[in-house]
This record gives C-alpha cells, sequence and structure tokens, in this order.
C-alpha cells in the first residue's frame, strides 16, 4: 500500500489497479486523503472479493462432493466420509455396463438431436415472417406464440397422450416428443423473432431488388446473418430434449428401450439405493455432455440468455 | 418526411389505370400466401398441438372416462370432486403457490445480488461468471438428485460440514418443515441465467447516472434505489412473471426429490405417496399425472389441467399488460 503511484500502475497485480486509479485521482488533494480513498477502495476489493469467492465455493462444492462420492468405494460411500480412501474410478465402467445405460444415452442423443434439427427448421421460417412480413393479425399471431410458450405442459398433456397412445400407437417411444417439434416451437419462434428484429430490413429489401424471392432471401441473406440466433435456440432446445424429465415419462414409462438418460436416472438410484458413488457417477456422467456443450458454445448460450430478457 | 413519402406513393398507387388495379390486388393475394407458407408448420402445430388438445381438455373435464370405457358424460361432477373432495387439491396448490411466491422472489432478489456483484468485481471476473452460471446447466433430474445426496440428514457432506462446526443440520428433504426451503435452495444453485440476465441489464444503465448521483452525495442504497431500480424494473418485472409461469410448472425437482428422499427412509418396495414428506413436495402438475395417468381419472386430471391453465393465462396477461420487453420493438 505503501507502493509510489507510478509504480502500482505499472504493476499488473490485480488489486493494485484501483488504488493506483484511486490515488492519482486524489493526489490534487492532500496526501492524507489520498491514502485513505486509496484504503477505502482497497478494503471494498477485498470485502467484494471474499464474498464472492465464498460464493463461488458454496457453488462449486457440490460438484466437488458429487465427484469425490462417485470414486469412493461402495461401503464408504455410504458412510459420511468426505474423502476417498481409495480411488475406485471402475465406478464409471460399471456405470456404463449397467443393463439400459448406453440405450439411454443413444435414446437421449436422439430425443435432442432430432428434437433440436426438426425445431430449428421448422421455427425460422414463421420467426422470420413474424419478424419482417406485414399481414393483418400479426399481432394477434404474436399473442398467441406467446401465450403457448407460457402453457404449462402439464395443461394439454392428457388428450395428446390420449391421441398418441390410442389413434397412432406410439406410446413407449419418444416419437410423440419429437414429432411436434417439426411444427414449430412457441419459445424459439419467440427468440428468433428477437434476434430477427435486429436485422435492418435494407438487406432483405437489396436482395428483392436483386431478384431474390423470399425464400431464397431467408436462406441466403437471413440465416447467415442470424447465425448466433439459431445457435442460441439450436442450443437451448438440444437443453430442454436432454433433460426433459416429464416427456419421457408420460410416453415412454412403460417401455425402458425407450428411455433417455434423465428419466432412466432416477430408477437407476432406485435400483442401486445404497450405492451413493454409482449414482453419482451416473450423475456426473448426464451432466457432462451439457457442460461440454455450454464451454464450446459459451458465447452464443449467454447471447441467447440475454436475449430473452434484455430487449426491453 | 418519410411518411409524405409514402403517402404520395399511396396516391400515385391510387392513381393507376385498371390493369394496374389488378397487378395489385394479385400481388397482394401472392402476398398473402406468402406469408400463410413461411406461418404454414406454426399454424399447422397451433392447431394440432395446442388448440386440439385444450378444446379436449374441456370436453374431458365434464366426463368420466377411464381410458378404456367410452367417456360418459358427468356434467360438473369431477369439478366438484376436485374442489370439495379431492383430499390432495389442497396441498398441491398451497404447495404450488408456496413455491411460486418463495422460490420467484428469492431467485429474483439473488439473481439481481450476484448480478451486482459480478458485475463490482474486478479481477476473475470470468471465473465467477463462470462459477455461478454451471450449475444452471446441470439436468433437473441430475442436480436434484445430488441435493438429494447433498443433503442426506444421515450421512450427507452438508450435515457433516455443519456437525463439524457444531450445528445440528435439519433433515432437509425429510422434514415437512424444510423439504421447500431445500427445493429453495436447490433453485437458487441454479441461478445462472438470472445473473446472465441482470448483469447485462446491470451494465446497461447508463454511467453518467451514477457520477450525477455520487456528484448529489448519495451512498451506495441511494444509488441503487434511485439509479439502478428504475433502469432494471423491467427486467424485473420480466423476471418475475417468467419465473411464475416456470414455477406453476414445478414438477421434475419436487418428484424425483420426494420420490428419492422417500426412498432413503423407507426402504425400496414401499408404496410412495405423491409429496413425501406429509405431501410438502406435492404440486399442482404432479397431481395432473397422478390422477390421469395413474389413476386414470381422466376428467378429474382435466379440471386440475383448466385450474392450471386459468391461472397461466391470469399471469400471461399481466405480462402483455406490463411493459415486460416481451412485445417490445414490435414495429
Amino acid at each position: 500500500m505503501t507502493t509510489p503511484t507510478t509504480s502500482t500502475a505499472t504493476l499488473p497485480s490485480p488489486g493494485a489497479r484501483p488504488v493506483g486509479g484511486a490515488a492519482r485521482r486524489a493526489s490534487h488533494n492532500s496526501p492524507a486523503a489520498g491514502r485513505r480513498a486509496r484504503r477505502t477502495r482497497v478494503l471494498h476489493w477485498i470485502a467484494v472479493h471474499s464474498v464472492a469467492l465464498a460464493l463461488a465455493l458454496a457453488f462449486v462444492l457440490p460438484f466437488v462432493f458429487v465427484f469425490l462420492t462417485s470414486v469412493m468405494s461402495d461401503s464408504q460411500a455410504m458412510s459420511g466420509e468426505l474423502w476417498p480412501a481409495s480411488w475406485h474410478w471402475e465406478n464409471y465402467a460399471k456405470v456404463f455396463h449397467t443393463p439400459g445405460f448406453l440405450e439411454w444415452w443413444r435414446n437421449s442423443l436422439m430425443y435432442a438431436l432430432l428434437g433440436t434439427l426438426f425445431t430449428v427448421c421448422s421455427s425460422i421460417p414463421v420467426a422470420y415472417a413474424l419478424a419482417k412480413f406485414r399481414f393483418r393479425g400479426r399481432r394477434t399471431a404474436m399473442l398467441l406464440v406467446i401465450s403457448t410458450m407460457m402453457l404449462p405442459p402439464q395443461v394439454i398433456v392428457m388428450p395428446m397422450y390420449l391421441v398418441w397412445a390410442q389413434q397412432f400407437h406410439l406410446s413407449g417411444s419418444l416419437w410423440p416428443l419429437i414429432i411436434p417439434m417439426a411444427f414449430g416451437d412457441a419459445y424459439s419462434i419467440f427468440l428468433l423473432r428477437q434476434f430477427l428484429l435486429t436485422i435492418p430490413k435494407e438487406y432483405m429489401e437489396s436482395a428483392r431488388v436483386d431478384g431474390c424471392g423470399e425464400l431464397r432471401t431467408l436462406l441466403r441473406i437471413i440465416v447467415p446473418m442470424a447465425k448466433p440466433g439459431i445457435a442460441a435456440v439450436a442450443l437451448f432446445q438440444f437443453f430442454y430434449c436432454w433433460n426433459d424429465y416429464f416427456g419421457p415419462q408420460i410416453y415412454a414409462a412403460q417401455n425402458p428401450g425407450a428411455w433417455t438418460l434423465s428419466y432412466g436416472l432416477e430408477s437407476f438410484k432406485s435400483a442401486h439405493s445404497v450405492d451413493w458413488n454409482l449414482t453419482m457417477a451416473a450423475t456426473l456422467l448426464i451432466m457432462a455432455p451439457v457442460i461440454i456443450v455450454f464451454f464450446f458454445a459459451q458465447k452464443a448460450f449467454v447471447e441467447g440468455v440475454t436475449l430473452t430478457g434484455v430487449k426491453g | 418526411m418519410a411518411l409524405s413519402l409514402s403517402g404520395a406513393g399511396a396516391r400515385t398507387g391510387d392513381r393507376t389505370p385498371r390493369g394496374g388495379d389488378a397487378l395489385l390486388r394479385r400481388k397482394k393475394t401472392r402476398d398473402r400466401l406468402r406469408t400463410l407458407g413461411f406461418l404454414s408448420p406454426w399454424l399447422v402445430g397451433f392447431s394440432v398441438f395446442f388448440g386440439y388438445p385444450l378444446i379436449a381438455t374441456v370436453y374431458f373435464s365434464f366426463m368420466h372416462y377411464n381410458q378404456i370405457k367410452e367417456p360418459e358424460f358427468v356434467g360438473l361432477r369431477n369439478w366438484s370432486y376436485v374442489f370439495t373432495q379431492m383430499p390432495l387439491f389442497g396441498p398441491a396448490l398451497w404447495n404450488t403457490l408456496w413455491l411460486v411466491v418463495v422460490m420467484v422472489a428469492l431467485r429474483v432478489v439473488f439473481g439481481i445480488g450476484i448480478g451486482l456483484l459480478v458485475t463490482k468485481l474486478k479481477s476473475g471476473v470470468g471465473f465467477f461468471r463462470t462459477a455461478f452460471y454451471v450449475p444452471y446447466l446441470a439436468p433437473p433430474v441430475a442436480a436434484t438428485v445430488a441435493f438429494v445426496f447433498l443433503l442426506n440428514p444421515a450421512t450427507g457432506p452438508v450435515n457433516e460440514v455443519l456437525a463439524a462446526i457444531g450445528i445440528d443440520g435439519p433433515n432437509w428433504f425429510n422434514d415437512p418443515a424444510w423439504s421447500k426451503p431445500s427445493l429453495v435452495m436447490l433453485s437458487l444453485w441454479g441461478i445462472g441465467d438470472l445473473m446472465v440476465i441482470f448483469m447485462a441489464a446491470l451494465l446497461d444503465v447508463p454511467k453518467e447516472q451514477y457520477e450525477a448521483a455520487e456528484l448529489d452525495g448519495a451512498g451506495p442504497w441511494a444509488r441503487f434505489r434511485y439509479v439502478t431500480w428504475p433502469n432494471i424494473t423491467p427486467i424485473v418485472m420480466f423476471a418475475v412473471v417468467t419465473g411464475v409461469v416456470q414455477t406453476m410448472q414445478y414438477y421434475t425437482q419436487a418428484l424425483v426429490a420426494g420420490k428419492l428422499a422417500s426412498g432413503v427412509t423407507i426402504g425400496p418396495g414401499t408404496v410412495i405417496q405423491p409429496g413425501y414428506p406429509d405431501h410438502s413436495t406435492i404440486t399442482v402438475p404432479q397431481l395432473v399425472y397422478q390422477l390421469g395417468f395413474q389413476n386414470f381419472n381422466t376428467g378429474a386430471a382435466c379440471v386440475l389441467s383448466l385450474v392450471l391453465f386459468a391461472i397461466a393465462m391470469a399471469v400471461t396477461i399481466l405480462l402483455m399488460r406490463r411493459k415486460s420487453g416481451l412485445l417490445s420493438a414490435e414495429d
């Protein structure tokens, strides 16, 4: 804290930066006032960062405990001990060898990938029309999209289930969840529309002047420009499908061959009621893909979350 | 300027001879068909996967239907059954409302707090942001399983740590008084989405307003109250409304937590009452599932669905009324 202003400014030490700035600004006044300002800045820095550190610890510790338990021996996992006495990496192999586990993986991937593909393809044209075409009932259509978005899935599940089960005999599979996604998803339409609104009209007009049809304009001009928005929507939909529990419970419960990871995990826990280590390993294996996808697509994701709320 | 130009354009359009008029009409028809074409996936989806089931739900709410025999008209009997005789309706509605009020309020306050904290940080912002964000990504089932383990009263790490510092930890998911607060903790762990939204909103507050407030001698609280708050109210409103809608659908975490926690104490093979312990975690959506898919009481399930629908619609209308950003940038 006694370092001269000039050297603190050049030092890259994180704590020093605000101090240097404060001192420089305060140097016009008396040196005592400058020191006092510097001290409050340092204290403020320390306070804010310690609170953040404590909170961050609380956010990360659950993952740490889950991981540590996942590599414990069967007997130790039942005790209250926190640190593994010996490291049992084979727990992960055991989880993979659980009957059904690989099938659940395959089903989850199929649901998430097909669901995402269908949703994106069917929602883009709708969002484009809602964002850029002028037609009567545009506002009503938008209101209906938002209402659908707000609707709890449990409201319409009963008759939908009866249709899929009795008319199409598709219960026991994930198709009743995937097929509707080929007909636009309200939330995706809403998000894409918000994004498309930010693209200036001039691009479409110049494409039209060049003789592009609407579909060509959309595919050649708009889609490439809307890539960040599309990426965000695709990510959200992928996560939605991957995390979905209610859907698979309704349609796939009778047929373990159609279960997804999210649905299977709970039965895994029931079957291994005392094997907390295996359950924790399975839990991490379900979290892993989502978190890996996040780190690769962090920017698109955060942009998407922001898009939902900040168009104020 | 732009207005007068378009006005002139329209007038010349009026003056065009009859041939041009037909051309214009043909263009209009073409435009309408084009719009219909682009909207068609959603038009089909909306009528088949929203319109139809909604009408069918109303229809079934007046029917006795066990999904085997033909539906039979019973008038308002399902409605009176749900509202007056069904023992779980009261707890489910109470729990759902409790969660809507407490969870949404705490999540919004905590989200603003974390957002403020992260925007105040001078170093390690990337690390902290990621730490606060990643739990939001944990699939709900996995996060719930993890929390049931962490909060296991006998051997869970949380109570171990509490015991080490001399605190006798509560029974968390196994205690009716603590089960909902435990679910709230789980939801606060997944604060990441709100943090990102509030961070963006907080960074959007004009710096000059803070500087002006500081010149006027405003302390930290006054700066928050008179500068930050008015600037972020639309986002707060948005977070509240979407939070209410999400919490009304609250299903997976409550169901999984109840099931797993009950398994820990009663052991496998026991018939599990929904909403363990003591119906303290049963929510309206769980009851819809219970009635429709386990008791095959289609009519009563549809009545409950409609109750849920009515509340959701009321909230949505509120959302449309208040300017919360959803319908902004309309033109």
